[in-house]
């Protein structure tokens, strides 16, 4: 017999929660707004779930993922694809790192499409596209790109280049046609829309508000997120990210033995 | 049907000639200038290869850096390998295939018990050809001589030559059977000098190997 949720044992069935928490304003445990083209960081312990809204309906936020207890563990796009056979992100997916586990998931989507093939923007394609805005002229509002972002943030945990692996793009599109051209798409944007990322183990979660690579957007404009993070505790018996999939339901297992 | 581009070189010219027996890892370093192909001997064989900048290996093979440059997802000839840097690394020359996977990954023990089978941890996979294949770097073996040491951090996402792993316009991925066969190959020119890794794939639980693993052949030759 191969090993499932319902083959668990007696303790590690226990566990784990019957039903999952919906987000709920009572939950809250603290609110940030990151404005357009800034970077952050920051530790999201297991239980939690940062929600992002995008205020204006443009945002883009540029995410890494790594395991907090031993950061070689990081967020890896192509296990995350395959494990459920899927290009893009949305409500009901799970986040794999490289060791079969899921970093985080994402039980809650009003946005429905989460981009994670197309990469962080740097220096060189902010300039080409939107020309030069410095520190010296403009001060904060200076254009700002993901990459550099990402590398200042991730130098502060003592990570460098050699950790940007291929992200994911909050609230972006890209869609493929049959020869795999891509083309940015913005039909599916609305102001205030959100997504849930519950944290299934201990991460180190590192963001960019930069814009998307493929932004075909005219001006550099890159525009504000709101960050929610509430107690969400574990991933339940019912919820939709460990039922998606019999994958998901193995990645799940996988997790919960580093916690049991 | 993709679109095919066919290589004027001899093997009789090539410098390197080595076969790579079925989930093997390989690495070697290779010249700018140099002109590496990859035969597919046998048909239906995915190749997993990680390129690395050999003055640095900080830079490496980026797919989200290929996939910018070029707007879009499959690599054939024509196709620039960029690196994290966003530099050409490769350029693809010549190609009897057609296309290949730039969003699969490699396989791993890891990955393996999510997709198929938390009883299928053991059964041997690149990620472990790849982890195998530092520890011969780190060890100075002769096959691999003159490639600088890695470390896991280093192993990113690699291409799959030969693997064919189209994205619809739905946003779903799909693994089609291959569309390699028997003498198919891909050819590369190095646009600085590389460190090539790869792991011939031993996956068994998917169609990417047709089932069956089977040997691939490198070649090497110098400009003309």
């Amino acid at each position: 017999m191969q090993t499932n949720f319902n083959t668990l044992t007696p303790l590690a069935r226990a566990a784990v929660p019957d039903r999952s928490t919906p987000y709920s304003p009572e939950l809250v445990l603290w609110e940030d707004n990151l404005p357009g083209g800034a970077h952050w960081s920051g530790v999201l312990r297991r239980g939690t779930a940062l929600r992002l809204i995008d205020l204006e309906g443009r945002a883009n936020v540029s995410a890494l993922f790594f395991n907090q207890d031993q950061k070689t563990e990081r967020y890896n796009m192509p296990d995350t694809l395959k494990a459920q056979h899927t290009a893009h992100l949305t409500r009901g997916h799970a986040l794999y790192s490289d060791m079969g586990r899921v970093l985080c998931s994402i039980p809650e989507d009003s946005c429905g499409w989460h981009d994670t093939v197309c990469g962080v923007i740097d220096a060189d394609t902010v300039r080409r596209r939107w020309g030069d805005a410095n520190y010296q002229a403009h001060r904060n509002g200076m254009y700002r790109n993901g990459h550099e972002g990402f590398l200042v943030e991730l130098a502060k945990w003592g990570l460098d280049r050699r950790d940007v692996v291929a992200n994911v793009n909050f609230f972006s599109k890209a869609v493929a046609d049959e020869a795999g051209r891509l083309r940015f798409n913005t039909t599916h944007r609305a102001p205030g829309q959100h997504v849930d990322v519950r944290f299934e183990m201990n991460v180190l979660l590192v963001l960019s508000s930069a814009p998307h690579p493929l932004d075909p957007a005219t001006s550099y404009a890159p525009t504000p997120v709101r960050l929610t993070a509430w107690r969400s505790g574990t991933a339940g018996a019912d919820d939709v990210c460990r039922r998606l999939c019999p994958e998901n339901d193995r990645g799940y297992i996988n997790t919960e033995r580093g916690f049991l | 049907m993709h679109a095919t581009v066919e290589s004027k070189l001899d093997p009789i010219d090539a410098v390197i000639d080595e076969v790579c027996l079925a989930g093997d890892p390989w690495a070697k370093v290779l010249k700018r200038g140099q002109t590496f192909r990859i035969v597919d001997l046998e048909g239906n064989q995915a190749v997993d290869t990680i390129f690395y900048s050999a003055a640095d290996v900080g830079e490496r093979y980026s797919l989200t850096h290929t996939i910018q440059a070029q707007g879009a997802l499959y690599l054939t000839a024509g196709s620039v390998l960029m690196s994290s840097e966003a530099r050409p690394m490769l350029t693809i020359t010549a190609d009897t295939c057609g296309r290949h996977d730039t969003l699969g990954g490699a396989c791993s023990c890891e990955s393996n018990t999510v997709r198929y089978a938390i009883e299928k941890r053991t059964m041997h996979s690149c990620r472990d050809s790849f982890m195998l294949a530092l520890a011969q770097i780190d060890a100075g073996s002769e096959a691999m001589s003159g490639v600088p040491r890695l470390t896991k951090r280093d192993v990113v996402s690699n291409i799959n030559f030969f693997m064919n792993v189209p994205v619809t316009p739905a946003g779903k991925l799909t693994f089609e059977d291959g569309i390699s066969a028997p003498g198919k190959y891909v050819e590369m020119r190095a646009e600085m000098d590389v460190v090539v890794l790869v792991s011939n794939c031993p996956q068994l639980n998917n169609p990417c190997n047709g089932y069956n693993p089977t040997p691939v052949r490198f070649l090497v030759w110098d400009p003309a």
